[in-house]
């Protein structure tokens, strides 16, 4: 069976004993690591970097004043919102490059030229087109996320084995049957697998837009923070609040990889 | 042709010629058959001898370079549900159960009936049990006999089959031989077998042609006139299965 490319594949789910491992291992080097961070800032007696404690009083500090939930919000709304378009024209699109391959050559060094180029250049471009919005923030996360989901259409498609397409004419489907029934399923998994790739990357992206694009946003708050009176305890506060959701994006985008008609594509039976 | 079932595929003249890099290759020559209708023929030959390229032509999935191939008088110009091409069992699709798999292409049938008929072949190929088993969780043995009961599911008259036990274990290829005739003298389709194993056309097929290497031509056609079950030691069975080593130019000691 063939495997998607996956930068990172998680080993299957343990059970029993291992199950527990699984948890104890992790919040072990979670302990250890805010403790080496504790230490640290008090043997370096340093006045500007927040301890553990600060920031949990700054989170406790902005969630008091009411902006926590909002950004939370805004940051999820620019997200999801150009996450969403991504997937809407880059899922048809990157299907049509990998059936039609005369349009694969004609499109595909234009998406090879640009893909490359970080979408933080784009935010100037972003600015003089949306102005200082949540447009402009929304178009440079529909770019960071587009290219991986065309490309990885593309490829789910490219890659389909002519023998599930030779059963599937064989059993007389149309071409829209043969689309629905055959090279849809097919591709599925690369497809999730570039969805997941264009989800991390929007998160990554949408934090670098809110510092200059916008302004509200856990990125906001991470320049905001630092800008108005150097409160690093924030700064820090907003960073945590950043990994934690772009942890829980990804474990909620690998559930669905999980399902069983896709589970294939991920696991070696 | 003679007999008293009459003729289902007729390939008459079939020659075919490959392009690549500018290179003409022959991959078949001059073939003629006729194959009779219930009949099981096996299509021998080495590797690379063309054998699965006169299965896909005779299958509708590629166009002779000359000759023609008709079924039942007409010309075959491209795939057919009422004949089904079986693969190694990688043919089954990952993404649907085994009852998904063997009504894929069951079309124009009430629910109820449909359910039956997936019933019917999740019998007749003993995975009762498993019909809502994924193919990553079965065994190559049983993903074979997903991909045989979804092709039989649509009723076809003809079924080919390309080596289609190749990637079993030895074991497995030889219950799933006898599972094949048993399915046969079920349901009496007319069967076109492409393999590279002497002893499996000896064992199953009515009458085993014989391909030269490349391009490959008929050099024999073999009536293996044994009953079934057929007595693999009998004097009879050897006899045939050595004549076509011989014409094969082996020599049957190792």
């Amino acid at each position: 069976m063939t495997r998607p490319a996956t930068t990172d594949d998680a080993p299957p789910p343990p059970t029993g004993p291992r199950a527990l491992e699984a948890v104890l291992l992790p919040t072990l080097s979670a302990v250890v690591l805010i403790a080496i961070w504790q230490a640290a800032v008090v043997v370096t007696k340093t006045q500007i970097f927040p301890s553990p404690l600060a920031v949990v009083r700054g989170i406790a500090e902005l969630s008091r004043k009411g902006v926590l939930g909002i950004y939370v919000r805004d940051s999820l709304f620019r997200v999801g919102a150009g996450y969403f378009l991504a997937l809407l024209c880059g899922i048809p699109l990157g299907i049509a490059l990998g059936w039609y391959s005369a349009a694969a050559r004609a499109i595909n060094p234009v998406i090879q030229f640009l893909r490359p180029i970080s979408p933080l250049a784009w935010i100037p471009v972003a600015i003089v087109l949306f102005g200082v919005s949540n447009a402009a923030a929304i178009f440079l996360i529909f770019l960071a996320s587009f290219f991986p989901i065309v490309v990885a259409a593309m490829n789910g498609v490219r890659n389909v084995p002519a023998m599930y397409l030779q059963a599937g004419r064989n059993f007389g489907l149309s071409t829209p049957a043969l689309f629905s029934r055959v090279i849809f399923p097919a591709a599925l998994p690369r497809v999730l697998t570039g969805l997941r790739v264009a989800l991390g990357v929007a998160w990554i992206v949408v934090v670098a837009a809110e510092m200059i694009a916008v302004n509200s946003g856990l990125g906001y708050l991470v320049i905001d923070s630092r800008n108005a009176g150097k409160r690093y305890d924030l700064v820090v506060a907003a960073m945590l609040l950043i990994g934690v959701i772009g942890l829980a994006l990804n474990t909620l985008v690998r559930q669905i990889e999980r399902l069983r008609a896709v589970r294939w594509g991920f696991n070696a039976p | 042709m003679t007999g008293s079932a009459s003729v289902k595929v007729r390939i008459q003249g079939l020659s075919k010629t490959f392009q690549t890099n500018g290179n003409e290759i022959r991959v078949l020559d001059n073939i003629d058959l006729d194959v009779r209708e219930g009949e099981l023929v096996c299509i021998l030959g080495p590797s690379g001898c063309g054998k699965s390229t006169l299965l896909n032509i005779v299958g509708g999935f590629l166009p002779a370079s000359s000759g023609d191939v008709a079924i039942d008088g007409a010309p075959v110009r491209e795939p057919d549900p009422r004949r089904i091409f079986v693969f190694q069992e990688r043919g089954v699709f990952p993404w649907l159960t085994v009852e998904g798999n063997i009504g894929f292409g069951i079309n124009g049938l009430s629910p109820a009936e449909k359910t039956e008929r997936i019933a019917h072949y999740v019998r007749l190929v003993g995975l009762q049990g498993f019909e809502n088993a994924y193919p990553q969780e079965l065994s190559g043995g049983m993903k074979q006999r997903v991909e045989v009961a979804r092709a039989l599911a649509v009723n076809p008259d003809v079924l080919y089959l390309d080596e289609p036990f190749g990637a079993l274990d030895s074991i497995t290829r030889l219950v799933m031989r006898s599972e094949l005739l048993r399915i046969w003298e079920a349901e009496k389709k007319t069967i076109l077998f492409v393999t590279h194993d002497i002893e499996e056309s000896c064992q199953i097929a009515d009458r085993v042609v014989v391909l030269s290497a490349r391009p490959g031509s008929i050099r024999r056609i073999v009536d293996v006139d044994l009953p079934h079950p057929r007595d693999l030691s009998s004097p009879r069975y050897l006899a045939l299965r050595d004549s076509i080593l011989a014409e094969i130019g082996l020599a049957h000691r190792i």
